[in-house]
């Protein structure tokens, strides 16, 4: 009886392992590499759940890193390949992994629908050059950079908001009412705006900057440049912005959220990107807005953005990576993202056919139809130096120049001479010239 | 008499060691089984190489490897991590690195950050190895001194080495906060104005200094007693009796004494204060402006803050300064030479 039992215990045994393993072959494991602004990656988790649920063979995992560390970490990754590469990954610097995208088009049942649903500077931007026709990716979201003020302390001090009394406020008049409502407040901060040379191109544009030349090659000398890089400048030295932003924080991005967050900031330029996190942090202790671009001799332009998906070429699973990413950028699923993350759509029909967003926070509201009539208002400079291959170091060291200046260790001259050396090395090393 | 046994009655002794020892006894004589036969194929001296292969492997992995990468990056250009996708450039990146049309002026380097790295560098060594060891220099002799409490007082200054540097930084930086800072906070208390301690140049150098001091101080300090407990009471007997007074006694008994000591001291202190990095970092960031951006800082920024990353600066940068450290330990190991000489 004994003896019986142990045969058919090793015959089981012999059965099974050879079906687990057969099983385990077929079982598709997929890596996701992600960062998060707000709750997108629950809602991605979310989402994944139920294709998962619908194609029980592949599972996807969502290693979730600090947007900080996300170049840091996936650069080298990306380019080990193999098991230790993300299948897919969600940047925001597109031009940097370009090498690396894996084309979707032979997997995709539709790639007109695509071609069709999303922006051509979008899908350009993954693109190696002009014959490149290839579909890698997806804009999840589309973002707007623009300033938000704190309604409530406006209320307060009984000071008109610009944008509600004057067709096309400037600058000056926005940083003046803005400086009159902390001083009756006695809130310590009047403006702020993140620190990163990627907030500092809208006001400039709006303020008649021209970077952006014919050949793709960037000037950083112009008068609208010159005006909005001492505007803030001229912030630091007034004392009415968080020095704890642009001089405290060193050689790195910084945002000026938690001031804002905190009640202690009237006006805080930022973008759209912020509106989740405003809604969960700040609740109802103060009301919010989003409010227009200012007015300068340039119009009034922010910059377009977003993060976006892509597929990573050393896969080992190009079909199924193609079937999560047809999945994610379906209409539906896509909706649904949308609403949930109170983003702006980056798809166009989405965005044509409006989104019911999943809030009832009327700050939240107000701040996405601010954000939504900016877009038709973006000019065509800003999607030129949003999607360039240089703008990420025109970005990098507008900041870091401008930190300097800011404290004393050089010019602005000096600073706008340095800025131009780094973009021209990077343009002749992009374009080998 | 073991510390182990001796709460064990005496007759049950030999039983107890028996019981404890013999799983090391099966141990050893199971790897005299395995060891035996090659040590009889490599011979005796070279079993020596067998002993520390397990070591070697892991250094050469982790240290000698990288050290090679390191050098080849440091002739290569290009955005990619890859070693056959880096174009080889010979000397460009050390040539962009060193030059300068005035060295006295970063601004007119090609490479100004480097060369505030190297300024700034260079003040930081200055200040924060001379404060520090006269500071760890007094404590060590306080401490040395049968004062009431001496084993909490040594405790309490060694204490902060066992910090980890992110931690020491946080608690500093929240020390010196301006908005709800406790400093700041004690000054409003007294009626003074706030003081931009992090966002001033000249106070972010010198709380990086402070810090730096008081993190590390405790560690030097207990290498300097150990120096001071060797130098033999008698020398001060004889000297006090010769009616030499404390001053005299410092000058030609404990500084000579102490010297070997406080020569390891110094260069330990000058190799750590030039790699100075993680501290910095998270407590100014390398900020204000470029105030406190130290050499490690400048080559962290430019292999991975940079867009596009420039992985043959960082390691040309990372080449001169690990040049500057040899130079460092050659010097360690000539001074050290010398005084065991004489």
């Amino acid at each position: 009886m004994k003896l019986r039992t142990v045969l058919l215990l090793v015959l089981v045994v012999a059965l099974a392992v050879p079906a687990a393993s057969i099983m385990a072959q077929d079982q598709v494991e997929l890596r996701i590499m992600w960062y998060n602004d707000g709750n997108e990656g629950e809602v991605l988790r979310d989402l994944l759940d139920r294709f998962e649920e619908e194609h029980p063979n592949i599972t996807v995992e969502i290693d979730t890193v600090a947007y900080a560390d996300l170049d840091k970490t996936l650069q080298p990754q990306v380019e080990a390949g193999g098991a230790n590469a993300p299948d897919i990954v969600r940047v925001t610097d597109t031009a940097r992994y370009r090498p690396f995208y894996l084309d979707l088009t032979p997997y995709l049942p539709d790639p007109d629908y695509w071609e069709a649903s999303f922006a051509e500077p979008v899908l350009n931007s993954f693109r190696k050059g002009a014959d490149d026709t290839g579909i890698y990716g997806f804009p999840t979201q589309f973002t707007v950079t623009g300033p938000f003020i704190n309604r409530t302390l406006f209320d307060q001090a009984g000071v008109d908001v610009p944008s509600e009394v004057m067709d096309e406020p400037t600058w000056n008049d926005w940083v003046e009412a803005a400086v009159e409502v902390a001083e009756v407040t006695g809130v310590p901060y009047a403006v702020a705006i993140d620190r990163t040379g990627h907030r500092v191109w809208g006001p400039a544009l709006s303020n008649g900057a021209t970077f952006l030349n014919e050949d793709g090659s960037f000037t950083v000398d112009s008068p609208g440049f010159r005006e909005t890089a001492q505007m803030i400048i001229d912030w630091h030295e007034r004392g009415i912005t968080p020095l704890g932003v642009w001089v405290e924080s060193g050689g790195e991005y910084a945002s000026a959220r938690p001031e804002f967050v905190n009640g202690q900031l009237v006006m805080y330029m930022s973008g759209s990107w912020q509106i989740q996190g405003f809604s969960s942090d700040i609740g109802d202790t103060f009301d919010w807005q989003a409010v227009p671009n200012p007015y300068g001799e340039g119009g009034s332009t922010g910059i377009p953005g977003g993060a976006v998906m892509a597929g990573i070429n050393t896969t080992a699973h190009p079909e199924e990576v193609a079937m999560v990413m047809d999945y994610l950028a379906s209409v539906d699923v896509l909706t649904e993202f949308t609403a949930r993350t109170l983003f702006i759509p980056g798809h166009i029909g989405i965005a044509e056919a409006g989104v019911e967003y999943d809030t009832d926070d009327p700050s939240v509201l107000q701040a996405l139809n601010t954000f939504l009539a900016e877009v038709p208002k973006l000019s065509e400079e800003a999607y030129g130096l949003q999607y360039s291959p240089i703008g990420f170091p025109l970005n990098v060291n507008i900041r870091d120049r401008l930190g300097q200046v800011i404290v004393g260790e050089l010019t602005l001259d000096e600073a706008i001479v340095m800025i131009q050396e780094t973009v021209d090395e990077a343009y002749a090393e992009v374009y080998g010239e | 008499m073991s510390l182990f046994t001796r709460w064990i009655p005496r007759r049950y002794r030999l039983a107890f060691s028996h019981i404890v020892n013999r799983p090391f006894e099966l141990l050893m004589t199971g790897l005299d089984v395995a060891i035996a036969p090659l040590q009889w194929v490599l011979g005796v001296r070279r079993m020596a190489y067998f002993f520390i292969a397990p070591n070697l492997i892991i250094f050469g992995i982790f240290i000698l490897l990288p050290m090679v990468l390191n050098f080849y990056y440091g002739f290569t250009s290009g955005q990619s991590i890859l070693l056959e996708n880096r174009e080889f450039v010979g000397t460009d990146n050390l040539e962009t690195i060193l030059t300068c049309e005035d060295y006295g002026n970063p601004n007119t380097c090609k490479e100004d950050l480097f060369w505030r790295g190297v300024r700034n560098t260079g003040a930081y060594v200055a200040l924060q190895v001379s404060t520090m060891v006269v500071l760890a220099l007094i404590t060590a002799l306080a401490l040395n001194r049968k004062i009431v409490l001496r084993g909490f007082f040594r405790s309490v200054f060694f204490y902060p080495v066992l910090l980890s540097p992110v931690v020491v930084a946080l608690i500093w930086k929240w020390f010196l906060r301006y908005d709800n800072g406790l400093l700041n906070a004690l000054l409003e208390n007294f009626g003074q104005d706030r003081i931009q301690f992090l966002a001033d140049p000249q106070w972010a150098r010198f709380w990086v200094i402070v810090v730096s001091d008081w993190a590390q101080m405790g560690f030097y300090t207990l290498i300097l007693l150990a120096g001071l407990q060797a130098i033999p009471a008698s020398l001060y007997e004889a000297a006090e009796i010769d009616g030499a007074n404390t001053l005299r006694r410092f000058r030609f008994i404990t500084l000579p004494l102490l010297m070997p000591t406080m020569t390891v001291v110094l260069v330990l202190a000058f190799i750590r204060a030039v790699q100075v990095f993680d501290q910095v970092f998270v407590l100014t960031g390398g900020g204000p402006g470029t105030a406190t951006l130290y050499i490690v800082q400048y080559i962290y920024r430019e292999a991975f803050v940079n867009s596009p990353p420039q992985f043959g600066m960082a390691a040309a940068a990372s080449l001169i300064l690990a040049s500057v450290l040899m130079v460092m330990t050659l010097a360690q190991l000539f001074f050290a030479r010398r005084s065991e000489a004489t």
